[in-house]
């Protein structure tokens, strides 16, 4: 390529100067670029009206693309569905008639465990559903796991409710639009989540690793207490999150934690609940008492 | 006519907005990929301040906290200035390399910023992005000489 015309522009003043004023143009727009970005970082929820008016406009593209991505999906399931059904059906035959115990077991164990809540007088703060929702896109490019949902304040969403999809813990609500939010994944290392072990109720916290996995901490010191494939649950603690959804899978072991994969895949999950925040009350009430003490919260 | 690599550019940064659902950073850059091919192949046809606006719309779109791309994508523009000052002949091989060193810088300068901002990953999961983004670039100049013949038509 040859060198640009315009570098060397003669003896005219005028040409000159022209050039002159678009370096001198260039370096103080990177320098309020800087400045903005300071801001930014400063405050991270500062500039949110305007991503999310770059959400807002893309949104409809999106929808339409992710439709047809899933009924494509949806097309290819149907069609391996139909390979090997004889056999599949059998299979699922007896997985069926082997469950079908174990599902009366928990129907008992659930009528139980009411009773004894009744005895207890112990409050159910369920959860609610706000609304449903599916993920249109996500930050694919960056380093954070930020992904778009296609409802926004139209149906109730707002920030810090927690997000499910039909296989577990999807992330939470960082910024709201009227017809869009957006989602913080919990492989996003930003992402905290109390957790705990399935099996025996083993308190960790979960931290996101942004490549789509999650590293678990246990509370307690020592040498980490994990065996690959232990199933990790929300545990509930401190709120926001609901107690036992599902979470994680431990795939590695490590010095002092896991590795656990997300049972929630964002690329394929059909949809996404936007739950109510866990003990919302409670903590509305907290920060009532200490309205702008040690307790405040800061945005995203 | 400018509208076409204006638009080329702004269109390449909302790639990111369509539904591609990685783990990680994965998805190349496209906006700056584009905007990195303008410039290398026609010098003078974006002012060198084009880095500032572009760059603050791919912050719409990309995640990053805003200005990331708008400070980094301005850098990258006024090196490409330095970089033309200096030589007298680019030939393509030449326009890669500058691209991939590019790449490089800004995809990891927007990994620090991000880690500013928020906590931040280990950079090593950059790599297999950085490595996608080289080998595209020269999809997109391909694609970018397509609208530069069409610009020049019209």
């Amino acid at each position: 390529m040859a060198p640009p015309p315009h570098r060397r522009p003669g003896f005219s003043r005028k040409a000159q100067y022209g050039l002159f004023v678009t370096y001198v143009v260039a370096i103080a727009g990177t320098i309020v670029a800087a400045l903005l970005l300071t801001i930014s970082v400063v405050d991270p929820a500062g500039f949110s009206a305007l991503r999310t008016l770059g959400s807002e406009i893309t949104a409809p593209v999106a929808r339409v693309v992710n439709a047809a991505r899933q009924s494509t999906q949806a097309l290819t399931r149907n069609f391996s569905a139909y390979i090997d059904a004889a056999s599949k059906n059998v299979t699922l035959e007896k997985e069926l008639k082997a469950n079908r115990s174990a599902f009366i077991e928990a129907q008992a164990l659930r009528v139980e465990n009411a009773r004894l809540r009744g005895l207890l007088n112990i409050s159910d703060d369920d959860p609610q559903q706000v609304a449903v929702g599916r993920l249109i896109s996500s930050t694919a490019s960056s380093t954070r796991r930020v992904a778009t949902l296609s409802i926004g304040r139209n149906f109730g969403v707002e920030r810090a409710q927690a997000v499910q999809g039909p296989a577990g813990l999807i992330g939470r609500v960082i910024e709201t639009g009227p017809t869009t939010a957006r989602v913080l994944l919990v492989t996003d290392s930003e992402n905290l989540v109390p957790v705990m072990r399935a099996s025996d109720g083993l308190p960790a916290f979960s931290a996101g690793l942004g490549n789509g996995l999650v590293l678990i901490k246990p509370l307690n010191m020592g040498e980490s207490p994990f065996k690959v494939g232990d199933i990790i649950i929300t545990s509930g603690n401190g709120g926001l999150y609901g107690a036992n959804i599902p979470f994680a899978r431990v795939i590695r072991k490590t010095s002092d934690g896991a590795l656990g994969l997300p049972f929630a895949d964002p690329a394929n999950t059909p949809y996404a609940v936007v739950m109510k925040p866990y003990l919302g009350a409670a903590r509305a009430e907290q920060q009532a008492i200490a309205p702008d003490g040690k307790t405040k919260e800061v945005a995203e | 006519m400018l509208a076409i690599p204006i638009a080329s550019v702004i269109l390449a940064s909302m790639v990111t907005t369509l539904p591609f659902f990685s783990s990680g950073p994965l998805l190349p850059p496209f906006g700056l990929l584009m905007f990195l091919s303008w410039r290398l192949m026609r010098p003078g046809l974006l002012p060198v301040w084009s880095g500032v606006p572009f760059g603050l719309m791919d912050d719409l779109f990309s995640g990053q906290p805003f200005g990331s791309a708008g400070l980094l994508w301005s850098l990258a523009m006024l090196i490409v200035e330095i970089i033309d000052s200096r030589t007298i002949w680019r030939d393509y091989l030449q326009d890669w390399l500058i691209a991939a060193l590019l790449i490089t810088i800004v995809l990891l300068g927007g990994w620090w910023i991000a880690g500013l901002a928020h906590a931040a990953p280990d950079p090593i999961i950059l790599l297999p992005q950085i490595i996608l983004s080289i080998l595209l670039y020269p999809l997109v100049v391909r694609i970018c000489a397509r609208l530069d013949s069409w610009r020049l038509a019209t």
